[in-house]
């Protein structure tokens, strides 16, 4: 074949992901490409002929790309490949991507780095779960350039009617996500029709062959807007510091006067760095990984987000987005899960599932119908460890133990029944939810900016989740009781607790102070409390621990840097931590790390004293006129 | 940016996120064109400077040349060096004779087990490529090692949006794969526009020369002319035999190569 190249001996590149329903016939389609473009490597062939004699089974296309020797005994895709071809308009990486269900991870590996991609359809069996499955997730990986390929038409006889039911059904789902296919193929996979010749089996189709569609696909050239630089990193190796990263969208140049968010300090590009006096450049762009040398040396850290000041990212803590689950474990409501996105990094927590969707149907589960199945209580409760139920409305009363059972005999208390969505999203499920961060970061809307709307959900020791920023919430919805060395903690400790006697609940008052920071007075004594002038608050529910000296606060820290140091602790609502030394800390720190709903009131029991620093006394608020009457 | 552009920048990123991300770092350079690549990027990541030590795994049975080339480069540049074997099995006379890939297996991946354990790295930096065999086509480019160093090859994290494999119990290690995506060309013609320096092994010599360089007695030379870096990029545009075809481990078995890097093999 003759070459057509650049300059530079470089020919372009394009990446593409095959994905579908298991058996659909996706390897074929891939191997076949590979053998009628010429790509294999010599003996490939031969050798899987061989394999076919020798175990009877037809000649598969498929194990030229199923490398594993799993993959090919059990004839599926487990984990995603990559081979190349070339055409005479240029290369091209393929991705083929496992279609079945329990490999949707394994899926996503491989088509999120795609800039097309091709969903295959078996002709005969037309559309089905993973099918959908597939388009829900390229649209979620914001993969727009699609195709779709009927294939298996020999199975229906080459069927013209079959064909255009079979792709009016996909055309009018992928519509449904807002996803138009630019080309839609009929396919015979296995002996090759429409792939590089037109098919004398279906003379009525008068489309492009699957090699001229793949060459009239143009190239997505990606990093299109305003400047994006998260950094990596901070280098001083040598005399210079340099702030390391790759520019994810727009461009940089020397002299640019430049915004670093979250912390919103404003410097001046002075060079970009560089190892080789050839490679000094004044200008770089989208796609290239840079180091810039800036005027002013104040702090910077890893996960800000360099751009031009006129186009800042947002800088909030709290979003919403649609997320898919990949997770062994389903994503729960209050638990708390590490975020990353681009190069930053904050412990997050879903705050609330708004849907979850259907990929069969795209239909939404959500409010009621989901919390009556659900075996969870959809109470609002004081939590062992911190305030429950956020949505709660401060001021309304609330349960007031921690054992806020829903037996007969507390039937008498006012417990306010909060209608809740669904509380956790399980493998493989698509959902919508809102997302609290433990600290502002800076990003963007998906919409806007791709790089820096997108974020993956790390569960453990695993990366279980991924998402795309849809909504930014600039305003904060929680109060904070405490702020500082850029950490947030909610907390009650100054909150006033009352009996209401005549409604024989539990009531809350909220202080006016919004908040406290490093240096700040607290009150130490109040109607229903009283702390000592020295003691340290564990906020549980956000990682952070306040530090409280000689009436003041002296620092917040991440909870994972908190050291015992012999003061009392108290929890985020104010009651006492039943800890005497290092090895109690450490112990409730374990068990707090496997609270469940079914363990809390007995951890509860174990570590927390209500009777040291609190009391509740009658009356209070709106409640207090009524008892003197 | 052009392909090789963009290559180059992602490898970059990758190095640099390895850097920040994994605590001791090392980097295994075989002296082949594929590591001597990735130094070359070490160098551009971390501007001029190569902060994690240079690891050469040394069977005992390398091409001479390649040793020799090794200590100028490592002098020359003031890389800091870690040489390590697998003296056990060498002195009590491993070698291919006992079967290639009861060799490979003690020489190569026991001596490489070895060398992490014993200074503890949390990340291995590795210049694999996937189009080089089927089992590291499906490789991450941040894939997990268990402390037995086994690849748990069919229960493989998701890896997306430059989002890493960063969190690992301890014990554990990541063999990092920057240059996953480039395939045998792409590496020739940086190694063309970069004009980075490579052992002359590769160069045809009397109508001979190594396409893939290893261990003296299993590594096939190929009949070629190309005795330049842009005969040899003209020789592979035009080629369909694989490039290890000439490594007769892999030749041991058909899923060899597989069962070779579930244990630890790079």
């Amino acid at each position: 074949m003759t070459e057509i190249t650049e300059p530079n001996n470089v020919r372009q590149k394009l990446h593409l992901v095959f994905t579908g329903h298991v058996d659909h016939g996706k390897s074929t389609v891939i191997g076949r490409l590979l053998y009628d473009t010429g790509s294999l490597p010599e003996g490939t062939v031969t050798k899987i002929r061989r394999i076919s004699a020798e175990t009877g089974q037809p000649f598969e296309m498929a194990f030229l790309l199923d490398a594993f020797e799993e993959e090919q005994k059990q004839g599926i895709t487990i984990d995603t490949t990559r081979l190349q071809f070339k055409t005479k308009k240029r290369d091209y990486v393929i991705i083929d991507a496992p279609g079945h269900k329990e490999f949707l991870k394994n899926m996503i590996s491989g088509a999120a780095d795609a800039e097309a991609a091709f969903l295959v359809i078996d002709a005969q069996r037309g559309v089905e779960e993973q099918s959908r499955r597939h388009a829900l997730m390229l649209k979620l990986l914001g993969i727009s350039r699609i195709g779709l390929i009927i294939n298996k038409m020999d199975l229906v006889g080459f069927s013209q009617d079959v064909f255009q039911a079979v792709s009016a059904e996909l055309t009018g789902f992928l519509e449904s996500l807002g996803l138009s296919p630019q080309v839609t193929l009929p396919l015979a996979a296995l002996s090759g029709e429409n792939i590089v010749a037109h098919s004398q089996a279906m003379t009525w189709y008068h489309g492009p062959t699957l090699i001229e569609a793949l060459d009239g696909l143009t190239k997505d050239e990606g990093g299109q807007g305003s400047l994006r630089l998260p950094l990596q990193a901070i280098y001083k190796f040598d005399d210079r510091r340099i702030l390391a990263g790759r520019i994810e969208s727009g461009q940089v140049s020397v002299g640019d006067e430049i915004l670093i968010s979250p912390g919103g300090k404003k410097t001046k590009v002075v060079s970009l760095a560089a190892w080789l006096d050839r490679d000094l450049k004044s200008q770089s762009g989208a796609g290239e990984s840079v180091g810039l040398m800036v005027s002013d040396e104040f702090f910077n850290r890893r996960g800000e987000i360099v751009s031009l000041p006129g186009e800042p990212p947002a800088v909030s803590d709290r979003l919403r987005a649609s997320i898919f689950w990949m997770g062994r474990n389903p994503l729960k409501i209050k638990r708390r899960y590490k975020l990353r996105l681009a190069t930053s990094e904050s412990e997050a927590e879903i705050t609330e599932i708004v849907r979850l969707v259907d990929s069969e149907t795209l239909a939404a589960q959500n409010g009621r119908n989901q919390a009556q199945s659900s075996s969870e209580s959809p109470k609002t409760m004081v939590g062992v460890f911190g305030p429950g139920g956020q949505t709660q409305n401060a001021a309304k009363p609330i349960s007031s133990g921690p054992e806020p059972s829903s037996s007969a005999d507390d039937a008498h208390l006012k417990i306010e029944e909060r209608t809740s969505g669904p509380e956790e999203v399980g493998f493989n499920q698509v959902a919508e939810v809102e997302i609290l961060l433990q600290r502002q970061l800076a990003f963007d809307l998906f919409s806007r900016h791709r790089a820096t709307g997108r974020f993956v959900l790390v569960d453990g020791f695993d990366v279980s989740g991924g998402g795309i920023v849809t909504e930014i919430f600039e305003r904060l919805p929680v109060r904070f009781g405490f702020v500082g060395d850029g950490l947030r903690a909610r907390c009650e400790v100054f909150e006033e607790y009352y009996y209401d006697i005549s409604g024989m609940a539990v009531s809350k008052v909220t202080p006016k102070e919004p908040s406290y920071s490093l240096g700040d007075r607290v009150p130490l004594t109040g109607h229903s409390y009283r702390y000592p002038e020295n003691f340290d608050i564990a906020v549980f529910r956000d990682r952070v621990a306040i530090r409280i000296r000689d009436g003041r606060v002296v620092s917040l820290l991440a909870l994972q840097d908190y050291a015992y140091e012999g003061f009392p602790i108290v929890n985020g609502r104010g009651f006492g931590v039943l800890v005497n030394s290092e090895r109690d800390w450490a112990l409730v720190r374990e068990d707090y790390d496997r609270l469940t709903t079914d363990n809390e009131t007995a951890l509860a029991e174990r570590w927390l004293d209500f009777n040291t620093y609190r009391r509740i006394p009658m009356g209070g608020g709106e409640y207090s006129q009524e008892l003197f009457e | 940016m052009n392909h090789l552009q963009s290559l180059e920048a992602d490898s970059i990123f990758i190095l640099r996120e390895a850097y920040n991300r994994l605590g001791r770092l090392g980097l295994l350079w075989s002296i082949g064109k594929d590591s001597t690549v990735l130094l070359w990027l070490a160098k551009k990541a971390f501007f001029g400077h190569c902060p994690f030590p240079f690891i050469h795994v040394d069977t005992g049975y390398k091409i001479p040349e390649m040793i020799t080339y090794r200590d100028l480069v490592a002098l020359e540049l003031g890389l800091e060096m870690i040489v390590w074997q697998n003296s056990e099995a060498l002195s009590a006379g491993m070698g291919p004779a006992k079967g290639r890939l009861i060799c490979c297996r003690a020489l190569k991946t026991d001596a490489l087990n070895s060398m992490t354990k014993h200074y503890g790295f949390d990340g291995l930096i590795v210049g694999v490529r996937r189009d080089e065999e089927g089992s590291r086509s499906k490789e991450r480019v941040f894939s997990e090692r268990n402390e037995d160093d086994e690849w748990d090859y069919v229960n493989q994290p998701p890896e997306l949006w430059g989002q890493f494999k960063t969190d690992f119990p301890k014990g554990h290690h990541i063999r990092v794969h920057p240059l996953l995506q480039w395939n045998e060309i792409d590496i020739w013609r940086y190694i063309e526009s970069e004009q980075i320096p490579v052992i002359d092994l590769y160069f045809s010599k009397n109508g001979r020369r190594y396409r893939s360089l290893g261990c003296a007695p299993c590594t096939g030379i190929i009949e070629s002319e190309a005795a330049t870096v842009s005969q040899i990029i003209e020789e592979l545009a035009n080629t369909k035999v694989a490039e290890r075809a000439g490594r007769a481990q892999d030749q041991e078995d058909a899923y060899a190569m597989q069962k070779l890097r579930k244990d630890g093999y790079m």
